[in-house]
């Protein structure tokens, strides 16, 4: 597949990620389509590895390293300060793994999304804290092994998505590194939004999921053709839209794809099977109304 | 007027005119971020509050709208303190001139809601400035002079009172005019700001050396900060008529025992001193105002030649003792003629201290020899 975008030129090439990374990726395509009249909040995550250690930056535009629960606050208190000196048309994004998100961030997270800060929080979602070497975040799967779950997390992801909508702010969505295009449309209608925008994107870690370094758009596509990450947006908490969702191919297509999921016995594949369809059956009753 | 030491500090926070308060509350500073809420209600101030989930969050969002060029108040005490601990070493790093207001609270557990300095000075090490405010007309004046000094040097500064005993004790006011708080404090638009046109970030992982390096421009600045504060009050003295010093030596002349304290404790042993002073007995006090940068030179100077100090520390560091004791001792090291030093743990947890029982205690030190460690006083 080929994609053509109109990109403003400010992710660089020559960062420090691992090769063919798709968190770099995202992040190219995010602030490529947010432009250069934005400043970007990171916390400590592959992405601040990715944002280049200093006098080095791989984003031609302001980059706040912030502390690792306090992305949204510190996003929200520039937002806040450029309002104050004219400058409200500045897009302010939070870009945080899932561990300060779903994690020790998600207190600043469900305030800001409360106050209906004026600020684009994206999740670059890899199921883990990477950064420190791969463990468990409450938005590992079920099963997955990390360094901290040796033999497989025992409980579900959190539903971060389905949170997020819960606290009925403007814009909801899930997306993923597999689906570009649809990507860099919810990006820019973000943009073009005011108030609290939240976007949990699936980030397949090559390092972290066992995963060969060219396969991880695939295995993207495969996470929504399976029906384990359904790309949808909601509006207002409300308007559900589907953009993609499963194809009918079995799980197990995806997992066996992934050291982390090495060790599952067939039963325990039924039983995923089983979990993600349920997820669906419920999801889909939201797009019909 | 008459006001409390939390609604003068919020009299303060209204003439200095930041642009971004974020805040969370807790007992006993509400009412500093309830007056401020009330005046911008009433159309008197034109600023953002932040109503935030945590302190930690109030913090985070004073650092990053500072970097972004705006000035930027908060208060809070105890827990909210403590919570914010990460955030303070950040501010600092950052170099962020926040001014925040802490109304010392003892820290759980227990619980309690009593004055007691602990909270604060255990975040001496965090890289903001701190002065400790003994009434509500200390508390009004210093908010003005802590913004102009953070703003010079690029530092944070702590502007410290105690609970209740100046945080809801009503006195009589003086609040400046408009203009004079015009005139002491410019507006502020640092160059280096958090802006696209500009194109500055920070954060980022740095090497060794130069975090090194940013470690010794820390300590640099805060080394300037004690002539920026010493010229801060004297200009504030030129417009109001009001000065504190960076410390106060109230009738040291031929003293014999000096009383050292900080906060409110100073007013008592003000009028200690002032009965002593009648009995015959010479002692003076000596108050220390500025506990960050700790003022060495002032103090070394002042207490040249007494024979005697007696510390009285409303604080405790379990290990080590008072921390103004710890301070003093550590200021007056090589000091030839240098006095004896008495420690007292003197009204930790809130405990009551009368005037008599700091003459008491200034007695009982110029009879007997001190002991290396403070000695718990009541
Ligand atoms: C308060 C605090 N605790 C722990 C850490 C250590 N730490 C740094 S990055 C990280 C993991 C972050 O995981 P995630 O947000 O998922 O980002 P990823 O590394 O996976 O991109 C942790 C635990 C920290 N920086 N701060
Ligand atoms: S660990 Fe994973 S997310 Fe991080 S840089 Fe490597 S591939 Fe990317
Ligand atoms: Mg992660």
């Amino acid at each position: 597949m080929a994609y053509q975008f109109a990109e403003e030129k400010v992710f660089c090439s020559g960062h420090h990620a691992c090769p063919g990374c798709n968190a770099a990726l995202a992040i190219r395509y995010i602030v490529n389509t947010l432009g250069k009249d934005t400043v970007a909040v990171v916390p400590p995550s592959c992405i601040a590895i990715i944002s280049g250690p200093q006098p080095l930056s791989s984003m031609r535009i302001p980059v706040y390293q912030t502390t690792l629960e306090a992305s949204a606050a510190s996003a929200a208190g520039i937002k806040r300060a450029l309002k104050a000196r004219g400058k409200d048309h500045v897009n302010v994004v939070a870009m945080a793994g899932d561990g300060g998100t779903y994690d020790i961030g998600f207190q600043a997270l469900s305030s800001a999304a409360e106050r209906n800060e004026d600020i684009i929080y994206i999740c670059l979602d890899n199921e883990g804290y990477m950064n420190t070497g791969a463990q468990k975040s409450s938005s590992t799967p079920f099963m997955a092994y990390t360094t901290s779950t040796p033999s497989g997390k025992p409980t579900v992801k959190k539903n971060i998505a389905e949170i997020m909508a819960a606290h009925r702010i403007p814009y909801t969505a899930t997306a993923t590194t597999g689906y570009l295009d649809d990507l860099v449309r919810k990006v820019q209608r973000a943009k073009e939004m005011k108030g609290m925008r939240f976007i949990v994107v699936l980030i397949p870690c090559l390092d972290g999921w066992g995963v060969a370094d060219h396969e991880g758009a695939k295995i993207s596509r495969l996470a929504v053709q399976t029906g384990i990450f359904p790309l949808y947006e909601v509006e207002d908490g409300r308007k559900y839209t589907l953009n993609h969702g499963p194809q009918g191919i079995p799980v197990e297509a995806y997992l066996r794809r992934q050291k982390r999921y090495r060790h599952l016995t067939g039963e325990q594949i039924d039983e995923i099977q089983r979990m993600v369809d349920s997820d669906w059956e419920y999801l889909r009753t939201k797009f019909d109304s | 007027m008459l006001l409390n030491g939390n609604h003068a500090a919020a009299y303060g926070v209204k003439l200095a005119r930041p642009k971004v308060v974020p805040v969370y509350p807790i007992t006993p500073q509400t009412p500093i971020l309830e007056k401020i809420s009330e005046f911008q209600a009433r159309g008197e101030m034109e600023v953002d509050i932040m109503t935030m989930e945590s302190e930690h969050s109030a913090m985070a969002a004073c650092i990053t709208a500072s970097l972004a060029g705006v000035r930027v108040f908060t208060a809070t005490a105890s827990q909210g303190l403590m919570l914010m601990h990460e955030m303070l070493h950040y501010a600092s790093g950052a170099q962020a001139p926040i001014v925040m207001c802490n109304v010392n609270r003892t820290i759980g557990s227990p619980w309690g809601f009593w004055p007691d300095q602990t909270d604060s000075l255990a975040q001496r090490d965090t890289g903001w400035i701190q002065y400790y405010c003994e009434n509500p007309q200390e508390s009004l004046d210093t908010v003005l002079q802590a913004f102009r000094v953070a703003e010079k040097v690029l530092l944070p500064a702590m502007v410290i009172h105690e609970a209740f005993y100046v945080s809801h004790a009503l006195e009589v006011v003086e609040v400046p005019d408009r203009e004079v708080a015009d005139r002491y404090l410019p507006p502020f638009d640092p160059p280096h700001r958090l802006d696209p046109e500009i194109g500055e970030s920070w954060g980022n992982v740095v090497n060794q050396d130069m975090f090194y390096r940013h470690r010794k421009t820390l300590g640099r600045s805060m080394d300037q900060a004690l002539e920026a504060a010493i010229e801060a009050d004297s200009l504030w003295q030129e417009l109001t008529g009001r000065g504190y010093g960076v410390i106060e030596e109230y009738r040291c002349r031929d003293a014999e025992l000096l009383i050292v304290t900080m906060g409110c404790m100073a007013g008592t042993a003000r009028e200690a001193v002032d009965q002593l002073r009648e009995a015959g007995v010479p002692v003076g006090l000596l108050k220390v105002k500025l506990f960050r940068p700790f003022p060495v030179d002032q103090v070394r100077r002042a207490l040249k030649g007494v024979p005697g100090v007696v510390v009285l520390d409303r604080n405790f560091a379990p290990g080590t003792g008072g921390f103004l004791h710890q301070e003093l001792k550590a200021a007056l090291y090589g000091l030839e003629g240098g006095p004896a030093v008495h420690g007292c743990l003197a009204g930790v947890g809130g405990t009551n201290v009368s005037p008599t029982k700091i003459a008491a205690l200034a007695r009982e030190a110029m009879g007997g020899k001190p002991s290396v460690f403070p000695v718990w006083k009541g």
